[in-house]
């Protein structure tokens, strides 16, 4: 006997439109078609002269990292200024938060600022819904990672990558492999996937790294490198990271690549124009080896440029929704 | 809904642009979707080679603090160098200015082009900014609460239609 | 003084009563109950036409936020009053742990001042509550403490675990565990499952609850030791408890309040009101605690009362501090729970007062002349809707809040004293 009765989905104003992107979890497929069509618009500026466009002109938006990330915090910061946006970038570490100011206090401050919207990267999972809830109804969230819980923008950038390949969503086989366990892009992933209608999802690693309930998001769970890629259009390798490699979860680096790493002879069980994507950074000889990675089949290098058009379009299309009510 | 002669009002408006452009190398760019129809006619008659470019003028219009991003954003495409270049910009219709002024903003943020003429179709009034079009097709007055569209049939047969716009208070 | 409850619906589990019947008290005792003795005047008459008289509500968790915050504890009694509780048991984690008799002896010189529920003091098993060494358990048994508790988690250490048990079997000392195992529940805040695969939150397997049973069974052959458990969550542990049971091991096991009604899936978007410990497991197990209460295997419901800041709430779900209110929402929760799975209120109010009172072995929990007049006078159609205004517990943190509720205390007598309503 469940009390509770879900209210709308936090993302989306009264009009069904998308006012913050905190997941790609329960967005309808019309918001995340709308989004990649967007973004076709803005993968063409930077091949002009003038690199920018003058929409969010006078909009200021924040980069709140309390976790750090030059990488992302930089695709982001080339995305709003290319929408001719103000940027401030937020060093957490170093201001009040590290003197004990609670999280909602800090946006309060940066409110007072006048902040239009506020790109946040969090270790807590659930952050961003914390703030999106507190903040004015003009402003916006946009999640830029949160815990092991979703890293929206950058499913969608995965998405645009396999739509400008491989055009049509409906007939693919998609792996994904890794530790899917403490993974944000690969749960943003899985839910994009699906939401588009790709057939046949698969999860790809030890059961130390799989999380439970993956087949109830539609998944199929794979413990085998061979099974999970074998004739797939698409592998989505995910980096692992230093600190699993030592505890019980895994042996060592050396044992992960011998079973898991793509290999030019693994990647031939997939199929002959299957493209290889990472959401960056690599670690190469681990998940994947050097010569994949910049073979012929590797898509990781244009995934970056995708990654700045991918954000203009999320912040266009947020900023494009006046309030939450 | 009255029916104005679309194709009879493009022949008149190819004899002008024509009559403009006379020997000069130009680029044509059209305005989604109107202006890159006529755009295409017009490449054939001019004998242009090159590819006409398209503007999607939705990220410098002026009204993104009221209305937001239009639902249906499409990619720009200008495939040629503007800077140095006599470019003839096309739209459908012309009316209170602000969609030119938008795809004039686009144009320079590729480039500074050497010159920049307007033709349009449809000149139905109702100007808001001191814009004017060096070729029109037919000048229409039209009250504010009516609409003109350029539609293109199967055949690419053009018609222009005017409808009433909903009272909805 | 002579006080006299009438008209109402006396209701009490112990001796399965449930008719209309008059409650009369003289002192700090009853003295009749049904018919209004001959020659009675009484000094106050309570009129509780339309209401149920039961035995005062027994919790066997409520944290009274002393010691710890100066003065907390008048407002915590005064809400346990209001929620119809006559007694509450304190777990030990306080601050600082109760591991000394003079902050037991403190405690419940303050408890008498407030002149709120009785309150049963949990002595901390070992000191500071660390799990490594043993607190003095039979000094503060002594003065007062009813059992020792080991919060939160199992010590580390098995042999400290056995050494405790062996020794409290030497007085006869109750032992009240968390089963739980540190190193399987690590870092999580919320239970394994689709729920947290989803959310992303670092989660607690249901293995540490039943690696921390087996455990527990197995030293409690080896050392003859009485086991409460505390917090039953899982539907797999709750069938190790039904079979220890039914092995004669001296068990006994409680279940909060919140866990007989939510769900894993009610957190939401991320809800900190639903951060609780244990945390909310799947229907399955929800459905296992409505069977385990139904069987017996689940003694007892407490409120397991933990009030919070609004400030330790308003984080990312992983930062909240965990746990709910309770004290005010225990009454009509269980009445809920009653209504739901279509249990008597004769049997269901069974496990908020006489079980407790078992579990304790204390003279409670129940209506009998010469007991102890602990009573409730409640409604238990008056509707109420939850509001942080609407508690009197500096708690305000609840999942239910803004939910309409049914029941409510509308008396509470502590040993014959009047000391909420009328």
């Amino acid at each position: 006997m469940t009390v509770k009765a879900f209210g709308r989905n936090p993302q989306l104003n009264r009009n069904g439109e998308l006012h913050h992107l905190l997941s790609v979890e329960g967005l309808p497929k019309a918001i995340l078609e709308r989004i990649l069509a967007t973004a076709d618009s803005f993968i063409n500026i930077a091949e002009r002269e003038v690199k920018s466009v003058p929409l969010l002109r006078g909009t200021a938006v924040f980069n709140l990292f309390f976790e750090n990330s030059t990488r992302t915090r930089t695709t982001f910061e080339i995305a709003a200024r290319r929408l001719s946006a103000d940027v401030f970038n937020l060093d957490i570490t170093r201001s009040s938060t590290a003197k004990g100011e609670s999280l909602l206090d800090t946006i309060n401050n940066l409110t007072a600022m006048q902040a239009d919207m506020f790109v946040v990267r969090h270790a807590a999972s659930g952050a961003p819904y914390l703030i999106a809830q507190h903040v004015a109804p003009h402003i916006h969230v946009v999640n830029a990672g949160d815990g092991r819980h979703a890293h929206p923008t950058q499913g969608l950038l995965d998405m645009y990558t396999i739509r400008h390949y491989k055009r049509d969503f409906s007939n693919l086989t998609v792996a994904i492999v890794g530790d899917i366990l403490h993974s944000r892009v690969a749960r943003s992933d899985i839910h994009a996937l699906t939401t588009l209608g790709v057939p046949e999802v698969r999860a790809v690693g030890p059961l130390t790294l799989l999380p439970a309930g993956l087949e109830q998001m539609g998944v199929r769970v794979c413990t085998r490198l061979d099974e999970g890629i074998r004739d797939a259009d698409v592998i989505i390798m995910l980096r692992l990271q230093n600190e699993r490699m030592r505890g019980a979860l895994l042996p060592s680096a050396e044992e992960y690549f011998h079973n898991y790493g793509l290999t030019q002879d693994k990647l031939r069980l997939a199929k002959p124009d299957a493209i290889v994507m990472h959401p960056g950074p690599m670690n190469r000889g681990v998940e994947i080896d050097s010569p994949v990675a910049d073979g012929r089949q590797s898509v990781i290098l244009p995934q970056v440029t995708f990654g700045i058009a991918v954000r203009m379009a999320v912040m266009a299309i947020c900023a494009s929704s006046k309030s939450m009510h | 809904m009255i029916e104005l002669n679309a194709e009879a009002i493009y022949r008149d408006f190819a004899a002008r642009v024509i009559d403009l452009v006379g020997r000069r190398d130009v680029r044509l760019v059209g305005i989604h979707t109107g202006g890159v129809w006529l755009a295409e006619r017009l490449r054939a008659a001019l004998k242009i080679e090159h590819p006409v470019g398209v503007l999607d003028v939705s990220f410098y219009r002026d009204d993104f603090a009221q209305g937001g991003l239009a639902p249906d954003v499409r990619p720009s495409r200008i495939p040629f160098e503007v800077a140095g270049r006599d470019l003839l910009l096309i739209d459908d219709v012309l009316y209170t200015g602000r969609t030119t002024r938008a795809a004039m903003n686009e144009l320079f943020d590729y480039g500074r082009p050497a010159r920049i003429d307007l033709a349009v179709l449809i000149d139905r009034g109702g100007r808001e900014l001191p814009i004017a079009a060096q070729v029109v097709g037919r000048t229409i007055e039209l009250p504010p609460d009516v609409g003109v569209a350029l539609t293109r049939d199967d055949d690419l047969g053009f018609h222009l239609t005017l409808e009433q716009s909903q009272n909805d208070d | 003084m002579k006080l006299e409850i009438v008209n109402g619906r006396v209701i009490d589990p112990a001796s399965g009563h449930d008719g209309p019947a008059g409650v009369f008290v003289e002192g700090s005792r009853i003295v009749a109950i049904g018919n209004r003795p001959a020659g009675w005047q009484a000094d106050r008459s309570i009129d509780a036409a339309g209401l149920v008289v039961a035995p005062g509500l027994l919790d066997l968790s409520a944290r009274m936020r002393e010691p710890g915050a100066e003065g907390a504890l008048k407002q915590e009694m005064r809400a346990a009053l209001a929620g119809g509780v006559t007694g509450v048991v304190c777990p030990p984690d306080t601050d600082p742990p109760l591991d000394e008799p003079g902050l037991v002896r403190m405690l419940r010189q303050r408890s008498r001042e407030a002149a709120g529920a009785r309150i049963y003091p949990l002595g901390a098993l070992t000191t500071a509550l660390k799990g490594e060494a043993l607190a003095e358990l039979q000094l503060l048994h002594e003065v007062g403490c009813v059992a020792f508790m080991q919060t939160r988690v199992l010590p580390h250490d098995n042999s400290v675990l056995l050494q405790s048990m062996r020794y409290a079997a030497t007085f006869d000392l109750p032992l009240w565990l968390r089963p739980v195992e540190d190193t399987l529940a690590g870092s999580g805040v919320a239970a394994a499952g689709p729920v947290a695969g989803r959310l992303g939150l670092p989660s607690i397997p249901a293995v540490a609850e039943t690696v921390a049973l087996h455990t527990i069974f197995e030293l409690q052959r080896a050392s003859g030791a009485r086991v409460h458990l505390c917090r039953l969550s899982s539907a797999a542990g709750i069938e190790l408890v039904r079979r220890a049971k039914n092995d004669g091991l001296r068990v006994t096991a409680d279940v909060g309040i919140h866990h007989v009604h939510l769900v894993d899936v009610d957190i939401g978007y991320f809800d900190a009101n639903y951060r609780l410990d244990p945390p909310l497991r799947s229907q399955r197990d929800r459905d296992a605690i409505v069977a385990g209460l139904a069987d017996g295997t689940l003694d007892a419901i407490c409120s397991d009362h933990t009030p919070v800041g609004a400030d330790d709430k308003l984080l990312p779900f992983g930062e909240a501090a965990p746990g709910a209110t309770g004290l005010e929402v225990l009454l009509p929760l269980v009445l809920k729970w009653a209504r739901a799975s279509q249990t008597p209120l004769v049997q269901a109010l069974a496990r908020v007062t006489q079980r407790p009172a078992e579990v304790l072995g204390e003279d409670t929990g129940r209506l009998r002349v010469d007991g102890k007049a602990d009573i409730v006078v409640f409604d238990p159609d008056a509707h109420w809707q939850l509001t942080g205004e609407s508690l009197v517990s500096s708690g305000r943190n609840s999942p239910f809040i803004g939910y309409e509720l049914e029941g409510r205390a509308r008396v509470t007598v502590v040993g014959g004293d009047v000391r909420f309503g009328a």
